[in-house]
């Protein structure tokens, strides 16, 4: 089988110091790998890097693409990249003001990604909106209305709508459930794996919650100082850790 | 007046134009940047149309100026007199007699032929400015051809009033590339931005030259259950009955009294030349 997502030795540095150095993983299609770590640890760097936010000083990250296979994002032509981010892929910020339009209705904000791939219909884009309102259960008579106007977690929701609307293969989340209270975060973490299962994606997913792994990921890598120190299946990692700042994480989560 | 170099700007200044303005109908709907020049008037009131009337000007040009349609409003006026003072080219308000016509927020209702220029006053020439702020954003927009944030404003209309509410300044796509703000006109002008003229935008305080060569094909954005509509006020004109113009809407006493009249003064004085009569020619209401 091959990977949908290869990750060869990817480094980046700002200046002389490391944001992230030596990771290699692969990610197959279905698959959800979680990146725990501390703040500072590199995680979000590296997220940034594999979605092509920010450039990267070293390494190949090869995409299985639909026309030409396994490809290398990081030397491919913006305007194909940029059309990868628009369709395959989709990138779910910690704070849902990046990744909304928020002078823009909900049901805008859902259409833009059918519109910028060359939908044209009003009534198929409004349909498909409603559809996906409700797929995050948002109730359909809000779709008119400004993502100001709605809650954290509501938000949250809009915009996990507005980038699967496209039907992408690979989804990048930033700390998807930060923010939020635990009883929003619980409805979330449910909705996102009713998702993940209905839709087949490969998600990889970036937190520092441990619970959020837990239920989401089906494997796991942390990292510490720009570096993976451990990777595993997630129950694995959680259960039975080996490496001493693993250990440090694990034993550090309140038991309630 | 020799004090002045023919047309007020020099000539390195109406060559460093002319260049913006050759690349601009080489690439239809394209910004290009040009060093726009301080005129004498204010931002606002028409320094990239007068930069660019400028550098097209010859001494044997005949100059028409409007402003909404107008020939007597005090901007079209100023800026006749501007160039009868520092070109000396004659000037008319006759549009088919006009070789040069600049314009603001209108096109003329008589249609343009192949030996005329229509130069356009440009307030704000980028069309995704207010969707998107960031200049260095909207530029690899452009470049890469993503427009669809374009069709998000037409749909937020659609969302909010039911109809696409855009009614002027309305977005168009040129010669299947470019999207394009064709400045304030109304949309109900939009189909005469196929021309047999050559049509040339000039913004002065944002630093852009655009152009559309004659016989360009530029579309109105829609959505395919929401077409472009070329919308004006639903009535005739109430001096000389054209049903097919611009209309001004006039409010003339307090008691809710309003006519409607050709917002181009010109179409509208010359069908009354003709013997054409609306609702208050002075005849029809003895």
């Amino acid at each position: 089988m091959t990977p949908l997502l290869s990750v060869r030795d990817i480094a980046k540095f700002y200046g002389p110091r490391v944001g992230c150095e030596g990771v290699s993983f692969d990610l197959y299609p279905g698959e959800v790998m979680g990146i725990v770590g501390e703040s500072g640890s590199g995680k979000s760097t590296l997220l940034n890097v594999l979605a092509g936010h920010l450039p990267a000083d070293r390494g190949e990250v090869l995409f299985d693409t639909r026309a030409e296979g396994l490809k290398d994002t990081l030397t491919m032509s913006e305007p194909e990249r940029r059309m990868l981010s628009r369709t395959d892929w989709a990138f779910v910020h910690q704070n849902p003001r990046d990744g909304l339009r928020m002078g823009v209705s909900a049901g805008g904000n859902v259409g833009e990604r059918l519109m910028a791939v060359g939908a044209r219909h009003y009534g198929e884009i409004r349909d498909t909106a409603l559809d996906w309102l409700g797929r995050v259960e948002i109730e359909a008579g809000r779709i008119d209305d400004r993502p100001n106007a709605f809650s954290g977690g509501m938000q949250q929701r809009l915009q996990i709508a507005r980038n699967l609307v496209t039907g992408p293969r690979l989804v990048f989340m930033d700390e998807p459930t930060g923010g939020l209270d635990v009883s929003v975060q619980a409805r979330l973490l449910d909705l996102l794996r009713g998702l993940v299962r209905e839709m087949g994606l490969s998600v990889l997913i970036v937190t520092h919650d441990l619970a959020v792994v837990r239920l989401l990921a089906d494997r796991l890598m942390v990292m510490k100082s720009g570096r993976v120190v451990e990777a595993g299946l997630t129950d694995q990692v959680l259960d039975d850790p080996q490496h001493p700042y693993t250990q440090l994480l694990v034993s550090s989560v309140l038991q309630v | 007046m020799s004090a002045y170099n023919f047309a007020y700007l020099d000539e390195q200044t109406k060559r460093m134009i002319r260049r913006a303005l050759l690349k601009a109908i080489a690439i239809p709907g394209y910004q290009v940047p040009f060093a726009s020049r301080e005129m004498p008037m204010p931002y606002g009131w028409g320094t990239g149309g007068v930069q660019v009337t400028a550098a097209c000007l010859t001494p044997e040009d005949r100059l028409k100026v409007i402003d909404q349609g107008a020939d007597d409003t005090t901007n079209a006026i100023s800026i006749r007199k501007f160039f009868e003072t520092t070109a000396g080219v004659e000037t008319t308000e006759r549009t088919g007699e006009a070789t040069v016509i600049q314009t603001r927020h209108r096109i003329p209702e008589a249609p343009l032929g192949d030996d005329q220029i229509l130069v356009y006053q440009v307030p704000i020439p980028e069309p995704l400015r207010f969707l998107e702020p960031r200049e260095t954003e909207t530029r690899r927009m452009h470049a890469l051809e993503e427009y669809g944030l374009m069709h998000v404003k037409l749909y937020e209309d659609i969302a909010r009033h039911g109809a696409i509410a855009t009614s002027y300044a309305y977005p168009v796509k040129v010669e299947g590339r470019y999207v394009m703000d064709p400045s304030p006109i109304p949309k109900f002008d939009n189909p005469k931005l196929e021309s047999a003229a050559i049509q040339l935008f000039g913004a002065g305080r944002e630093q852009r030259i655009y152009a559309i060569p004659p016989h360009t094909r530029v579309v109105s954005l829609d959505f395919e259950d929401h077409p472009f509509v070329a919308s004006k006020a639903d009535h005739a004109c109430d001096l000389c009955g054209a049903e097919q113009s611009y209309l001004d809407e006039v409010i003339v006493d307090d008691a809710g009294g309003r006519m409607f009249v050709c917002s181009d003064t010109d179409f509208c004085a010359t069908r009354q030349a003709e013997g054409h009569r609306g609702r208050f020619s002075p005849e029809a209401a003895e």
